[in-house]
């Protein structure tokens, strides 16, 4: 692996809620080496929104309990997490730049798309507003649309989904992020276009040479375009690995189980999905936290202190006491699950 | 037609025709109460501009020859008071004082109260708590009784009613904009704006204030409309404007003596309350119209 550009250790994000203390995020650690592509996969609610959101510090201030450490090594060896405000400020869009979920909320819907691609420009570097403007423009064709000098006057309503998902990838890239957090970006586009993000995703990262966390609850995605993949359960990581290994040799039977689940092209017949729901995070029941769906689950899976155990192969990871019987095990069907 | 319970494709884009350009000249007509209160505001400015033109008396002028004259009379349109000043004067040129008012200290509050609750909003936890007990205490007193005090204690003058009013009624503004910016704190441009590492200040004014200033602005008509009112009250409790000078609410609290015998001191400056009052409601609902469709 590369050297490492970001250390995120045992991090936890708590949210207080009238409910009680949601552990949205707890005890997750991994690496993003410089030019790696991670993928963090799970389903709503695992947490991978809420770990890229604490990354960039944009938890409400008020409700949220922050612990562990995230480190920017070209930034130093202190966690950014307690960096001052403003500290946290130059390093957000200069250094670490983040693109939404849905495209048609993520712009200001009063300003026209140029303007607030030159305000991204000019926002970390002293440049003159005629330079920003040709920035912009050259910004806006290399994420591919067409016409950019016209489109630039247009306001967000007048774009696609697809096209603002570019435009808005242009406003991140605008001062040449070394790390780019995807939170969801194809989520709310349709096949073909998703297809087209991703390339151009990966197209643009090979030609900057920065680094990447994709977060998706979409395996295909994940493994098409992804270094290395975590899989997220109840704001744990549970499986971690190269792509390749993870996608064909599963070591833990929620990633098995989301494997299986992926509808298979030409084989018709019920989709398979796993029973059951994920526990409350709320309160959070003791033992390996995927132990009520799981089927191979043993009465010693429900006292496990869980951890991460290392397994075979290179940056192998997986949060399960049977994960040699994983790959093994038959094909997990619905009817399967307790 | 009988034939077949499916139009033709013709008979469709025909129909689809029509609701298009109904729906043109309806759009005309939400701006018809927009047209009218702008026009109204325009003519009463106009009026109170050019009152030297419009009236040969000057408002203090006294003509003990001819007091209490009726309306209609000749040189005296709308008659003359007690003392036969011109009471079409008087009403021009207090609308100066009277219009004064509601844009100067509407204005003030209206800037002043947005950015208060902007930051409360948006900085939220300390700022927010301080600041919106602060909005309570206000709200806590009756306006008036507050604004009478402030005046008693600053001296009755003109300038000290907008001091008045200016120290009183941000607090509206103030609640509504927090509540905006609360809700605004939440849009994902926004989170995507902090995101990109832009600056509190730069995330506020152009990110959330122009997306969130229309119910402000509406309410700032609506408050106009309070603070010419507000003015005349002041007026007429002998507060606001000091006589000899022509304020409308001034006006009125003189005319009262004269109101079996000579009717018109009284009513003639309430209706010209009424009319500005009218021209800013109008607005504000047409802005509100008018706002609330952009929105759609």
């Amino acid at each position: 692996m590369s050297a490492p550009l970001l250390t995120v250790r045992d991090l936890r994000s708590y949210l207080a809620t009238d409910q009680g203390v949601v552990r949205a995020v707890d005890g997750v650690s991994f690496t993003v080496g410089e030019a790696e592509i991670v993928g963090i996969v799970g389903e709503s609610g695992s947490g991978k929104s809420v770990t890229c959101r604490t990354i960039v510090g944009l938890m409400p201030s008020g409700m949220t309990h922050i612990s562990g450490e995230v480190i920017y090594h070209p930034h130093g060896d202190a966690s950014i997490l307690t960096a001052r405000q403003a500290e946290l400020q130059s390093l957000r869009g200069s250094q670490l730049a983040m693109i939404f979920q849905d495209p048609m909320t993520a712009l200001n819907p009063v300003v026209n798309v140029g303007d607030q691609v030159i305000e991204a420009v000019q926002a970390h570097a002293k440049v003159s507003t005629g330079e920003a403007r040709s920035r912009a423009v050259s910004l806006l064709r290399r994420v591919g649309i067409p016409a950019p000098e016209q489109r630039m006057r247009d306001y967000p309503f007048q774009f696609s989904g697809g096209m603002l998902q570019r435009a808005l990838i242009a406003i991140a890239l605008a001062s040449s992020p070394r790390l780019l957090l995807a939170d969801e970006p194809t989520t709310s586009l349709d096949v073909i276009i998703q297809d087209q993000i991703l390339s151009l995703l990966l197209d643009l990262q090979q030609d900057t040479g920065m680094s990447m966390i994709l977060v998706s609850h979409d395996l295909a995605v994940i493994s098409e375009v992804c270094d290395r993949i975590l899989v997220m359960y109840a704001g744990q990581v549970v499986e971690e690995g190269p792509a390749a290994d993870v996608i064909t040799a599963p070591r833990h039977p929620y990633t098995r189980a989301l494997l299986d689940a992926v509808p298979q092209g030409e084989q018709r017949g019920q989709l398979r999905s796993i029973t059951g729901s994920p526990p409350s995070l709320i309160d959070v029941p003791g033992g390996c936290r995927f132990a009520p769906r799981c089927r191979l689950a043993t009465q010693e899976c429900l006292s496990w202190e869980t951890e991460l155990i290392e397994i075979s192969g290179p940056g192998r990871l997986a949060r399960c006491l049977r994960h040699d019987e994983v790959e093994r095990s038959p094909q997990w069907q619905a009817s399967d699950s307790a | 037609m009988s034939a077949g319970w499916a139009a033709s494709p013709s008979e469709l884009l025909m129909k689809a025709a029509t609701r298009a350009s109904a729906r043109r000249r309806s759009a005309v007509r939400r701006r018809l109460t927009l047209i009218a209160g702008l026009a109204m505001l325009v003519l009463a400015i106009a009026a109170i501009t050019l009152a030297p033109i419009l009236v040969s008396q000057p408002p203090n002028t006294i003509d003990a020859l001819n007091t209490l004259a009726p309306p209609l009379t000749p040189d005296h349109l709308l008659g003359t008071d007690q003392f036969g000043r011109d009471v079409l004067s008087r009403i021009l040129y207090g609308g100066r004082i009277d219009l004064a008012i509601a844009f100067g200290a509407t204005s003030v509050t209206l800037v002043s109260g947005t950015i208060i609750g902007l930051v409360a909003g948006y900085l939220g936890g300390r700022w927010d708590s301080v600041l919106m007990r602060i909005v309570d205490l206000f709200f806590a007193f009756p306006f008036l009784v507050l604004v009478i005090a402030i005046i008693a204690m600053l001296g009755p003058s003109i300038f000290n009613m907008f001091v008045a009013i200016w120290i009183t009624s941000w607090v509206a503004y103030a609640r509504i904009m927090r509540a905006q910016t609360v809700v605004a704190k939440r849009q994902q441009y926004v989170l995507a704006a902090r995101a990109l590492g832009y600056g509190r200040l730069r995330v506020m004014f152009r990110h959330i204030l122009p997306n969130f200033a229309s119910a402000v602005i509406i309410f700032s008509m609506v408050d106009a409309v309070g603070n010419i009112i507000l003015a005349a009250s002041l007026g007429f409790l002998g507060l606001g404007a000091q006589p000899p000078a022509p304020e409308w609410g001034t006006m009125i609290s003189d005319g009262q003596n004269y109101i079996l015998s000579a009717w018109w001191l009284a009513t003639i400056p309430g209706l010209a309350v009424v009319f500005v009052g009218i021209a800013f409601s109008l607005i504000g609902d047409g802005l509100a119209d008018l706002l609330r469709a952009g929105d759609r």
